[in-house]
């Protein structure tokens, strides 16, 4: 082995190195604890965990610069050092199972964290008393859908995501006869008629751009980003519709406008719309009836419980599931949860979780409360019998 | 005799004790002890009058006892006296100084509510008083001001607040706070005072009475009026005016005194005196219980003790056959507020912890032996109160804050005892004193903002995992904050006297790696626990939340230290200083995260904790580097190579 082979493995066996990444990770943890105030639960995510290192601009610039290692970097490097620590120190003894089941334990909830933060996705189904569900909606991504209507039997759909509104430019999409300029995007704004005064007081100072929809009556007025966990951003923006005859009109589009604006062109009827992403899914849901409990004399929540009908396109499932607080349904490799309601309880808001790597943690926990169990077990009886020889030599 | 000292201390503190379980007396002819126990539904739950009296209390103005600087006996005997002039008497309620309005809260609402220099001011007729408010031993100035006082700014507060409260709590100002306050201290009073009547009524009982006489004649007026026939307007007149006065009743109402009716399945629909009355246009007949209460006020103010204690005896009689078993946890209840074991704890721990302390100094078997009875005879009173408010509340022990404070106490000193049976040096002794006496501190603060038994919001409706989780996690704190003042026992022993010997050195060592190891065990296990608990109500396993990070900044800590220790990357004093740090995490994790107002798991702003918190992290960094002084400097280790 070479000097720099052995210099590599001891930096990497190192208990050393497992001291300084821990106590990394407690500044980065602090920091990005405090860093939520500002930033809110999901800008916090991106910013300090799920990332190489954590960025800053360069005051007065928007230059940014790696300030200080990130999750992945931290817990890659915890990885590896766990596991060449236990390959290198590695003996196959009772005394030291204890440790060896605890790390393992760690490495795979490690490991969960990450398959959780690359393949989680989570989104809102929306249901009415009486309604039914075949899809739920993202509540952080949008997407333009344009849909062709002319078959009453179906719709076909293009889904444009909308980091591509927000890179500007125009779309061409082989679905589609027509070009998609995109006259301008905000990420956040605020809509209001145009007879009416806008939201936060000033009124946009242009005239409109839409020159058709209901976009020349409707005022844009650009907010900041909010990163409050329970406030959406509500993107708007300008779509020029190009054939090859020249301009078919600009719409103005936001998932606050609420109904998918129409218009004909080359012999087919389309429907335009910024909307919250939807993931379709091969089932239903319907909602039959929720409650909502108070303790008596007051306006404390007790229960909130969703009584629903589910029933699968291929008809093998057909059967009423009840989801309340603390109980949800398992179902597809998704999990229905109860998340809010609306005013007036005749709507249940469940969340829809995908998230493959779920069962992970709960294996890792059994793994480490093993180990630890044992290892401190094996210590204590240690000490216990060190004490009671003690004793005996000293009474003795 | 020595052997028998610390036997005879036991006794001594244990029939003290004891003593405390008596039941309560009356001090007057009136049997408010019974009156106490009778239960109304409030915030969800079913209480005895006693508790809300108590709780209301410490709401309105921060203590139990109703009194003056300057005058001699307190205004009420007991918090049930003062409560029942609430309800009954409130002419008589208006006078008590019951309001905490301090100067040093914020001098703006004193200017606003109209209170002079000259309100404050206490005139003390002998010169020792008058020389002991100017040292602050006895108060220089009143805090306390009665509704009365109160009453002609009353508009002015309501726009005040009115003002304040669309701001966010976190970015009020200190007037803005303490207006809101304020406001919420005078809605919950007057709540109070329309619970079981109209508190302007000049007798409410004759009041109903003549209600009921002229309900036929008023339903028939109200009849004809509405078929726009001729009818009595004065009888219409009278019963609109009653149904406004009920209407009143019932909206604002705090106690929920009147039980459900036997044809009423639900036996938690409890209603307002109020809502009863409001109920008579249907029914036609009063309400008897309404008429209990009312007839009870009539007693109470015309000082008619043996009808006063015949009218709640027949009343619990009447409660008894549905209501028995509940009941039953009234009486327990009161008779847990007035025992008062976690104050009583409090004063054992402090005696514990001199006691052990001067054990280092003199007479180490004597001194010893009694603190570690006296700890565990508190130990032993404060496991009686959490059981007890764990039978009450059907829960296990930690649901809220306050809850917490008490049972990272209990963990704590429970692993105290631990180390003083094994050790016998005191060491566990102290820290137990230090850390019951402290934490029961905390709660006693975080039992001010209210009624300690809450009912749980929905998705902390779950006993499987306020069991597991929770509980698991508190221990978790408990031990890192055990092992961090072991580490300052040795530090300050160390560097401050010459108690500190190497066979003492070398066992607070090994304490603090166990402690630190159990740490790590259980904050780890519980951590986790809680991820799982948050995978099953709202859809991930982690989301980073403020509680969550602090909880898991422990359990990194714990394993800095033992990977550290492993390492031999610390010896014995790096890993005091060590422990000592984990103090800092785990307030900040415990406190500090409810501070920023963000998260799922918040409890709102604390303004004055996060002072206390602040100092507390300075002066835990002033002991780490006391720690890091070199050995020539301790004292213990001087002429000593260590």
């Amino acid at each position: 082995m070479t000097p720099l082979v052995r210099q590599f493995r001891d930096f990497f066996v190192s208990l050393k190195l497992t001291v300084v990444l821990l106590a990394l990770s407690i500044v980065l943890i602090f920091w990005a604890t405090l860093a939520q105030v500002q930033l809110g639960i999901w800008g916090v995510q991106e910013k300090f965990f799920h990332t190489f290192f954590v960025l800053e601009n360069i005051p007065g610039t928007a230059i940014p610069v790696p300030v200080f290692p990130g999750g992945y970097f931290l817990g890659g490097l915890l990885i590896l050092n766990l596991v060449a620590a236990h390959l290198y120190r590695f003996k196959l003894e009772w005394k030291k199972a204890g440790i060896q089941l605890t790390h393992l334990g760690l490495i795979l909830l490690l490991l969960g964290e990450l398959i959780t933060s690359l393949q989680q996705v989570e989104s809102n189904m929306r249901l009415p008393e009486g309604g039914t569900m075949r899809y739920s909606e993202s509540y952080r991504i949008n997407e333009l859908a344009i849909l062709d209507t002319t078959n009453p039997e179906f719709n076909e759909v293009v889904a444009i995501p909308e980091a591509v509104l927000a890179d500007g430019g125009s779309i061409q999409h082989p679905k589609l006869p027509f070009q998609i300029r995109i006259r301008d995007y905000y990420p956040n704004a605020a809509l209001a008629m145009r007879n009416q005064p806008a939201p936060g007081g000033q009124q946009a100072a242009t005239g409109p751009l839409a020159t058709a929809g209901i976009g020349p009556r409707v005022a844009v007025t650009p907010l900041r980003l909010t990163y409050k966990q329970d406030e959406r951003n509500a993107p708007a923006a300008h779509l020029e519709f190009v054939g090859p005859e020249g301009s078919l009109g600009t719409w103005l589009v936001s998932p606050l406008l609420g109904m998918p604006q129409k218009f004909d062109y080359a012999g087919r009827t389309w429907e335009i719309a910024l909307r919250f992403k939807r993931y379709y899914y091969p089932f239903a849901l319907t909602l039959l009836d929720f409650t909502h409990e108070k303790y008596a004399g007051t306006d404390i929540p007790k229960n909130f419980a969703s009584r629903i009908h589910l029933k699968t396109d291929d008809a093998r499932e057909d059967r009423e599931v009840l989801i309340y607080m603390n109980n949800p349904l398992r179902h597809a490799g998704l999990t229905f949860y109860q998340a809010s309601f609306e005013k007036g309880d005749k709507v249940s808001i469940l969340q829809v979780v995908r998230n493959p790597g779920w069962v992970l943690p709960y294996i890792s926990c059994i793994m480490m409360a093993l180990g630890l169990l044992v290892q401190f077990g094996i210590h204590l009886l240690g000490f216990v019998r060190q004490r009671s020889a003690a004793a005996v030599e000293s009474s003795g | 005799m020595n052997r028998w000292i610390p036997l005879i201390v036991l006794i001594l503190a244990a029939g003290w004790l004891a003593s405390s379980l008596r039941p309560q007396k009356n001090t007057g002819a009136m049997d408010l002890a019974a009156f106490g126990r009778l239960p109304v539904l409030v915030n969800g739950r079913l209480k005895p009058l006693d508790t809300v009296a108590r709780t209301s209390l410490l709401m309105l103005q921060g203590r139990q006892r109703v009194s003056d600087p300057t005058v001699a006996e307190p205004f009420v005997a007991t918090p049930a006296e003062w409560l029942a002039d609430v309800l009954f008497n409130p002419a008589k309620a208006d006078t008590y100084p019951t309001f905490r309005l301090s100067a040093t809260d914020s001098p703006e609402l004193l200017t606003l509510m109209g209170i002079t220099e000259a309100d404050t001011r206490i005139r003390y007729d002998s010169a020792i008083l008058r020389t002991l408010a100017l040292a602050d031993f006895v108060p220089g100035t009143r805090t306390r001001f009665s509704f009365n006082q109160l009453q002609p700014k009353l508009a002015e507060l309501d726009r005040q607040a009115q003002l304040a409260e669309p701001i966010d709590p976190q970015l009020r100002t200190g007037f803005q706070k303490a207006v809101v306050q304020l406001r919420e201290r005078v809605m919950l009073y007057q709540r109070l005072k329309h619970s079981v009547q109209m508190p302007d009524s000049a007798g409410f009982l004759s009041e109903i009475l003549r209600f009921q006489q002229g309900l036929p004649a008023g339903i028939t007026a109200v009849r004809a009026r509405q078929k726009g026939e001729p009818h009595d307007e004065a009888a219409f007149q009278a019963l609109l005016a009653a149904a406004e006065r009920y209407d009143i009743m019932d909206k604002h109402g705090y106690l929920l005194t009147i039980p459900p009716d036997a044809s009423e399945p639900n036996p938690t629909a409890w209603r307002t005196a109020g809502h009863a009355l409001l109920e008579t246009f249907e029914t036609q007949s009063l309400n008897p219980n309404v008429m209990a209460y009312a007839a009870l006020g009539s007693a109470w103010r015309g000082r008619e003790a043996g009808q006063f204690n015949e009218i709640v005896r027949l009343f619990r009689e009447q409660l008894g056959k549905r209501f028995g078993p509940q009941l039953a946890k009234s009486d327990v209840e009161t008779r847990f507020n007035s025992a008062e074991p976690f104050y009583k704890s409090m004063q054992l721990y402090a005696v514990a912890f001199l006691l052990a302390l001067c054990s280092w100094l003199r007479w180490p078997a004597v001194l010893g032996r009694s603190a570690f009875y006296l700890t565990l005879l508190a130990f032993v009173a404060t496991t009686a109160g959490i059981a007890t408010r764990m039978w009450l509340e059907g829960r296990p022990p930690v649901t809220n804050l306050y809850s917490s404070a008490l049972f990272v106490g209990w963990g704590s000193v429970g692993l105290c005892l631990i180390l003083e049976r094994t050790y016998r040096n005191a060491i566990g002794s102290v820290a137990a004193g230090v850390i019951g006496f402290v934490t029961l501190l905390i709660a006693h603060h975080l039992s001010l903002s209210g009624d300690t038994l809450e009912m749980m919001r929905a998705v902390l409706d779950t006993n499987l995992w306020l069991a597991t989780h929770v509980v698991v996690v508190t221990i978790g704190y408990a031990a890192t904050f055990l092992a961090g003042f072991l580490a300052l026992i040795y530090v300050f022993r160390g560097v401050l006297t010459r108690s500190l010997d190497r066979g003492t050195a070398d066992a607070l060592a090994r304490m603090v790696y166990g402690i630190v190891c159990f740490a790590t065990l259980c904050s780890l296990i519980g951590t986790v626990l809680g991820g799982i608990w948050a995978d099953q109500s709202w859809g991930r396993f982690w989301g980073w939340d403020p509680k969550e990070n602090g909880a898991v900044m422990i359990v990194l800590w714990n394993a800095i230290i033992l990977h550290a220790r492993w390492g031999g990357l610390v010896r014995q004093r790096g890993l005091m200083g060590l422990a000592i740090f984990g103090n800092i995490i785990t307030s900040w994790s415990w406190f500090g995260t409810n501070m920023l107002g963000v998260g799922l798991h918040s409890y709102g702003f604390m303004d004055a904790a996060f002072w206390w918190l602040a100092a507390f992290i300075l002066t835990q960094v002033a002991a780490i580097a006391l720690a890091q002084m070199p050995l020539a400097k301790w004292r213990s280790f001087q002429n000593k190579s260590a």
